[in-house]
């Protein structure tokens, strides 16, 4: 079967023609295996097992009463091996590796967690694994580099541009045209040239997935509104695609307004960007008037990132996703409350989304709501004490 | 017949020397000066980069230089009028990311790289498959799109890029992102003969030339070479611009010397 370059106008595969014959080679290899019983089934039996799937969907009654007594419940990818949905996608894409027959994985990564997931698939299957990072993310996230380094991998700092998810993305594509032969470059979003957007979404389906048959056991009827945070946007098309044809479920995209909105120092590219062509892919994005990236600011590192995934942009043109922002202080807001009131430290991306739903007026107790807790916050204690001078 | 067509054909048998230099690198007017240097040098087409702040295809050298050249607040419009400055007297030929044109406005772009004498356009995040639309764009403004094709593309892919080839193809020289290197690939003549059986288009090489040796290798099996990361480090290493210029002109004029 085929898979989809496009969505809409977006997509493509603007990308170095080095890169081309490996794309059209994966997107072959997918194309086979995507339906190919033996490998759904060496799949599903990674995500119970080692993933440790399905995730709960967890009714969170203090947040509820907080939500104008809506019924509100996360979608516990916090609960996922290594804390975060990130691993959903790296089993998937390091089986198709297999499959490939390549022999070294590399991946980029912005907070960490993909880096993680990579390295800990990368583990699983005994292939070397390289890592490109942001030194500022380095920085801002040790946990996470000492972490992969304990898996196995070989994590490689990034210094040019902003220094931060970007740039790794860059470095890790520029190794990707050096070693096209032997290398699977891992992409940890539904970012990048055509078919990694529709892959990597293909394998975080299985977050809305459960999510849909939950709400139905559990309520009895689809939520009126799924809420999940937006960066590249991986965890948010994972939980909106098996709704995406139910016109009575909303579906609200949460991007990091970082400092504000109006000090251009955000995350915001579809509530704030313009069309262009960044890591292979026609989308939204931060930029100046001649085309020169702009370098994204949010709290959260997995956020902190001037483009977004091409499937995005088209469900925001076709006005099927409603696109808000979040602020870093209303994000740290939600951080602090979520663990306070519901003993769940939420990942400062996931934050956001909560944030939303304290933010957002009009909710009554007639409502069910779902937020995607796309991961665990323990990568953001230090960066969170330091924010809220709780460091000693 | 175009201009860079032209200039091939004139030169005989002889390979052309492709000097290719980050638009606004060091600052506008030491830019102008090492383009100068190309011309003093021997250059037969001048490369100028437009400069991108995530170039994805260059290695460190020239990405720095990008970088340097954006945070002296180098835009598009200053290579413009690099570029209009020197096509009086030799080809110029731009290499510019995508989003730098999809930006500023394709025809805009297109209309004003006109207007300022480029002779070609190197995209090379534009593969064959995605550029119909400039392609045509191109035709209209009398600009040739160069394209280009990597020792990893396939038969049917060297096929197609060739068919809509005009001016000449980049051949790029390993599976790679620029930046020179200690030796040249030794699948470089098997690659270029295949590229050459499927084409009457002039075949230019770049990615990883750095010295004259490797030149005089390279042209024994192509119509161009292209230089680039190696000219910006001289340019590094120079330490004043009065002698960067003078690096730059003599290492030309001893690559141009062992051309054939």
């Amino acid at each position: 079967m085929s898979v989809p370059s496009r969505f809409g106008e977006y997509g493509g595969r603007y990308i170095p023609e080095t890169v081309i014959p490996a794309l059209d080679e994966l997107a072959r290899a997918y194309g086979e295996l995507k339906d190919d019983t033996g490998f759904r089934q060496e799949l599903q039996g990674l995500l119970k097992t080692f993933v440790g799937r399905p995730t709960p969907l967890y009714h969170a009654s203090h947040l509820s009463e907080k939500a104008g007594g809506a019924r509100v419940y996360l979608k516990r990818e916090d609960l996922c091996h290594t804390g975060a949905h990130k691993l959903n996608n790296t089993v998937g894409q390091i089986l198709l590796a297999k499959h490939m027959g390549k022999t070294r994985v590399i991946a980029e990564t912005g907070a960490g967690q993909h880096g993680v997931a990579s390295a800990t698939a990368a583990a699983l299957f005994g292939l070397p694994c390289v890592v490109y990072m942001g030194e500022e993310d380095i920085r801002r996230q040790e946990l996470n580099v000492v972490r992969m380094k304990l898996l196995g991998a070989e994590v490689v700092p990034v210094s040019s541009g902003s220094r931060t998810l970007k740039d790794a993305i860059n470095e890790a594509i520029r190794d990707w045209v050096t070693n096209i032969e032997d290398t699977y470059y891992i992409i940890g979003s539904v970012v990048g040239p055509a078919p990694y957007p529709a892959i990597v979404r293909d394998f975080q389906t299985v977050i809305g997935e459960e999510a849909r048959e939950q709400a139905l056991e559990l309520e009895g009827r689809l939520p009126d509104e799924i809420i999940a945070c937006v960066g590249g946007g991986s965890n948010s098309i994972g939980i909106f695609t098996p709704f995406l044809d139910d016109a009575g479920v909303q579906l609200t995209g949460v991007e990091a307004a970082g400092e504000g909105l109006e000090t251009g120092r955000h995350g915001a590219s579809i509530t704030a960007g313009r069309r262009g062509v960044l890591h292979g892919s026609l989308s939204y994005l931060l930029q100046d008037e001649f085309g020169q990236i702009l370098e994204a600011h949010s709290i959260s590192a997995g956020l902190d990132y001037p483009g977004v995934g091409p499937e995005h942009a088209f469900l925001h043109d076709e006005g099927r996703v409603d696109y808000r922002s979040v602020t870093d202080r209303e994000a740290l807001d939600a951080f602090v409350l979520l663990s306070e009131s519901e003993g769940i430290i939420p990942a400062l991306e996931s934050a956001h989304a909560i944030a939303h739903v304290l933010k957002a007026d009009g909710y009554s107790k007639d409502d069910f709501i779902v937020i995607n807790l796309s991961g665990r916050g323990d990568k953001d204690v230090h960066q969170a004490a330091e924010a809220l001078g709780l460091a000693q | 017949m175009s201009r860079l067509e032209q200039t091939f054909r004139e030169s005989g048998r002889r390979t052309l020397l492709m000097p290719y230099i980050t638009g606004g690198y060091p600052d506008v007017d030491g830019c102008r000066r090492v383009l100068e240097a190309f011309v003093a040098g021997g250059a037969d087409i001048i490369e100028l980069g437009v400069p991108f702040s995530d170039p994805l295809a260059d290695g460190p050298v020239v990405q720095a230089s990008a970088q340097a050249a954006l945070d002296a607040g180098v835009t598009l419009k200053d290579v413009l009028r690099l570029a209009a400055e020197f096509s009086d007297r030799l080809p110029v030929v731009l290499l510019v990311y995508y989003n730098c044109v999809y930006a500023y406005g394709q025809e805009r772009f297109l209309r004003e790289a006109a207007a300022a004498g480029v002779d070609g356009l190197v995209v090379p995040d534009l593969p064959v498959d995605e550029a119909e639309e400039f392609m045509a764009g191109c035709h209209r403004e009398g600009i040739d799109p160069i394209l280009l094709v990597a020792p990893t593309s396939s038969d049917e892919r060297i096929e197609r890029i060739a068919g809509s080839a005009s001016g000449f193809i980049y051949c790029v020289s390993v599976a790679g992102v620029t930046g020179a290197r200690t030796e040249l690939s030794d699948s470089l003549p098997s690659f270029l003969a295949k590229v050459r059986d499927r084409t009457d288009v002039p075949l230019a090489v770049g990615f990883g030339v750095s010295d004259a040796e490797q030149a005089a290798e390279v042209s024994k099996h192509a119509d161009g070479v292209i230089i680039g990361s190696r000219l910006i480090s001289i340019v590094n290493e120079a330490g004043d611009i009065e002698k960067a210029c003078d690096a730059v002109e003599s290492f030309l004029c001893e690559v141009n010397r062992v051309l054939v």
